[in-house]
């Protein structure tokens, strides 16, 4: 963990003094990195050097709450258990989750977390309906509402997603909720190794079973599981999961909790972390060339539904083997879209292999930059082509 | 009069420019064909466009956006002309860049669950590539037997099933995307699910044409759901069925669409299409529900259950093909039926949250009184997504006024209750003036930064979406000497 001196640190209690913090800092030409609960301060680009740590662990609480109406909206600072403890009284949830407990609502949004509902509901991106945010320069500003439904303005949500906290400072989001299904069960199935898979994974996606979640994890000998999250009313829950176990064979078993490790990542402090997003069909092969040149020394978790898992790469493995590895996932990857990026690294890694691999987009991405932090203020370095 | 000069120069020039490069018949110059562009579904804003191509290419697309470009002249991308916010308004002194001739089906790759499409193609003929493998592409805005996937991009359209799936945003992935400065650029995650960096398809998406021309779209394909059971239920009231609404949302169903019709659409219907709707019905509630079987069923007790308990006169179910249009027929029919109960009509598009239901309709059904006009409510239950058709004769001398006067008041009613002046219409032309009313100054010049970043010449698609354009050349504050470079040799911006 990344540790940063305390006269560095400063802790706007709302909105307005999140804007006076960054007024302050353009007047004085001062850099500024955002922080929430600070448990992903290894994921990107180095967090330090900047001149301000802005922690927006004082922006807390539950600001709007409309069960009827499926809405709610939280301080960027609220930790999300926190959150979804709120809601949870009322039978709802947001299809979101981290896989570090503290983790806050604007931390989740801004390195764009998803844990296993991303198959069915997809990553924060996707269920934030509105947003306040505060500008490089303390403008305020909002975009989209409180209603699910609207198209009035440019989807600014959507550019703080993933950002790592290099366009604006989110002070509010506002999403969109499910209620909590009445039942839910998992089919666990064993994977002898990643060739199991696709099969597997495929029948798992089909529309009599129409599951919430799919997820594969494997250890470093290449064996483990799938396991397969199906949501609905008790009876619903029982004949699916029942006819999934006959359609993942007789070594597959339906458990009422969650498996030891759902929503984790595979990585612990030390370890390097990938993130990899992948066509579904690939992802097979992906994981296949990881462990060809990482042999024993990988463990894979993540959506194999949706294409998007992590891998934890030991600290003991030579860099090149890495550099090796990442290179050739990458070469699979071309073309497709796909990515494997090095979510954390130290940076013994990082001046060997490129962090985040080709970006599509790129030049339009620092023109973004360039408009809303002309000045270079936010998190130079963290994120995408030393944006 | 020079001015006008140099415009028709420029044009005339482009226009043999473009002849060259893409052939005689994808450049319309006679007034009257390109006349025939002069508006889109919203036919009320009118406006000629100098020039008018048709591009077959995703490079012959771009070969106009950079001719465009070098000659500062502004264009405008047009689908199959169905939006309703006048989104595809041409510009006068510019170039309508028509995409229709782009309708290939490129890639249809199952195994990935993506199909790779122009943007000309229509939005059921997706549906229709990959239905008989039991796929589907989710969104399906009521015009999608018509309308283009570069157009439902542009306006991130919605449709009847939002309620459970989302919008076009949820379902494109990656997009090829013609910039206003020329250039052709992929971004997003195509085949895979997340990319890294900005989440620029989510910005391009929605962005009404000012960002640029999409020229290949990647979409998500779903599964067919196993079931699909629809409901009809009548009620005597608006009331009731709202009220009914809020119950199946408060049961914790998650419908694919629950649509409302209130008595004067429902007299529309029936006079247009005799869907026969429950006699006497004050509304009626269409819920569609679909995945597993085993769910659905479990489902479609519980909406029973909760109809009959609001008073529903009649519920009907139908579980074919052939039953489910007929029931959706009244629906899917009712803005165009309108016209059998009125010679003129606004279609209006305003979101509310929806407990707050029988409120806003309450308050409409006071401000049409008061004005003397019916309105006609179609709306999407299930989101707050409303419809108020606004009813008028244009023959009639005030009534044009009033109408409008009716449709103002009723975006304002919305944006009282915290909702949206458009859920999936968009705000093109037509709502740019409402814009102040929904987002502060800043919020709005906040955009337009992402506007400058994309298009700094404002070129792509001009006064639409704001209602005063910022200009982007306004140079960034001085930088202080601190900030020109970091220690580790990062250069700023």
């Amino acid at each position: 963990m990344v540790t940063i001196a305390e006269e560095r640190v400063v802790r706007p209690p709302d909105t307005a003094a999140v804007s006076a913090v960054l007024a302050e800092a353009t007047e004085a030409g001062r850099t500024v990195a955002v922080r929430g609960a600070g448990t992903k301060d290894h994921w990107g680009g180095p967090l330090v050097p900047a001149d301000v740590v802005l922690a927006t662990t004082r922006l807390t609480g539950v600001v709007m709450h409309e069960p009827d109406d499926l809405v709610a909206t939280v301080r960027a600072g609220t930790p999300l258990r926190d959150l979804q403890a709120v809601l949870g009284l009322q039978g709802q949830r947001l299809a979101l989750s981290s896989g570090y407990p503290q983790a806050t609502v604007g931390g989740v949004l801004s390195t764009g977390e998803a844990g296993p509902l991303r198959l069915r509901h997809g990553a924060g991106r996707d269920l934030l309906i509105g947003v306040e945010f505060v500008r490089a320069d303390g403008v305020v500003a909002h975009a989209g509402g409180r209603v699910v439904k609207n198209v009035a303005g440019y989807d600014l949500g959507r550019l703080l997603c993933g950002a790592y906290g290099t366009v604006g400072v989110i002070t509010e989001a506002t999403f969109k909720l499910q209620p909590i299904p009445p039942a839910s069960a998992w089919v666990v199935a064993p994977l002898a190794s990643e060739v199991d898979l696709a099969p597997l994974a495929t029948a798992a996606q089909s529309p009599s079973v129409a599951p919430s979640a799919i997820e594969v994890d494997l250890g470093p000998d290449g064996a483990g599981s799938l396991a397969v999250l199906v949501e609905g009313t008790p009876a619903g829950v029982a004949a699916r999961a029942a006819a999934l176990v006959g359609t993942l064979g007789p070594r597959s078993s339906v458990v009422d909790e969650a498996p030891a490790g759902w929503g984790d990542y595979p990585f612990g402090p030390g370890d390097v972390g990938l993130t990899i997003a992948s066509p579904v069909s690939a992802l097979p092969t992906v994981i296949a060339t990881l462990r060809r040149h990482l042999d024993g020394a990988v463990r894979v978790r993540g959506s194999a539904g949706a294409g998007v898992v992590h891998a934890a790469v030991a600290p003991t493995v030579p860099v090149p083997d890495l550099a090796t590895a990442v290179r050739e996932v990458r070469a699979l990857l071309d073309g497709s879209g796909g990515s494997c990026v090095l979510t954390c690294a130290p940076e013994t890694v990082t001046s060997t292999v490129d962090r985040w691999g080709p970006v599509a987009g790129l030049a339009l991405m620092r023109r973004v930059k360039a408009q809303f932090d002309p000045a270079g203020r936010f998190a130079a370095g963290r994120f995408v082509g030393g944006i | 009069m020079t001015a006008v000069t140099g415009v028709a120069l420029r044009i005339a020039e482009l226009a043999r420019h473009l002849t060259t490069a893409l052939g005689p018949d994808a450049v319309v110059t006679d007034e009257a064909e390109r006349r025939t562009y002069e508006c889109d579904g919203l036919t009320h804003h009118r406006s000629v466009p100098a020039l008018v191509v048709l591009p077959r290419t995703a490079e012959q697309v771009q070969a106009v956006v950079v001719a465009c470009r070098d000659a500062g002249v502004p264009w405008v991308a047009r689908g199959s002309g169905t939006g309703l916010s006048g989104g595809a308004l041409p510009h006068a002194e510019g170039v309508l860049i028509v995409t229709i001739r782009l309708r290939r089906i490129l890639d249809l790759d199952l195994a990935n669950g993506r199909a790779v499409v122009e943007p000309g193609v229509v939005n059921l003929a997706i549906s229709r590539a990959v239905e008989h493998d039991g796929w589907f592409y989710a969104p399906d805005p009521s015009s999608q037997s018509v309308c283009s996937i570069g157009g439902n991009v542009a306006e991130n359209s919605g449709g009847a099933k939002c309620v459970k799936y989302g919008f076009t945003v949820h379902h494109v992935t990656g997009l090829q995307v013609c910039t206003p400065d020329g250039e052709l650029v992929w971004i997003g995650a195509g085949m895979a699910a997340t990319s890294p960096g900005y989440d620029l398809v989510g910005l391009v998406v929605g962005s009404e044409g000012t960002l640029g021309i999409v020229t290949k779209v990647v979409v998500r394909l779903l599964r067919r759901p196993e079931q699909v059971t629809t409901l009809l239920a009548g009620f005597a009231s608006m009331a009731a069925a709202g009220a009914a609404t809020s119950a199946l949302i408060a049961a914790g169903l998650t419908p694919a669409a629950v649509e409302m019709m209130d008595a004067l659409a429902i007299t529309a219907a029936e006079q247009a299409v005799a869907c026969q709707y429950p006699p006497g019905a004050g509304a009626v509630l269409i819920v569609e529900l679909d995945g597993p079987a085993v769910e659905v069923a479990q489902d479609e007790a519980t909406v029973r259950r909760i109809c009959d308990a609001h008073g529903a006169i009649e519920v009907r179910v139908a579980v074919d093909e052939a039953e489910r249009a007929e029931i959706w027929k009244g629906r899917k029919s009712a803005f165009a039926a309108v016209g059998r109960i009125s010679r003129d009509y606004i279609v209006q598009d305003g979101v509310i949250p929806r407990t707050a239901l029988a409120e806003v309709l309450a308050e409409i059904d006071a401000l049409a009184a008061a004005a003397g006009i019916r309105v006609a409510n179609v709306f999407h239950a299930g989101d707050g997504n409303l419809h108020p058709l606004v009813l008028f004769d244009q023959e009639v001398p005030g009534e044009l006024a009033a109408a409008q006067q009716v449709s103002s008041a009723i975006l304002d009613l919305c944006l009282a209750h915290g909702g949206s002046i458009t859920g999936e219409h968009g705000v093109g032309v037509d709502k740019a003036e409402k814009m102040p009313r929904m987002f502060t100054a800043d919020d709005l010049a906040t955009m337009q930064l992402l506007r400058c970043a994309f298009d700094p010449a404002g070129l792509a698609n001009p006064g639409k979406v704001f209602p005063t354009p910022r200009l982007c050349g306004e140079p960034p504050r001085p930088r202080t000497s601190a900030e020109s470079l970091r220690p580790d040799g990062i250069a700023l911006w």
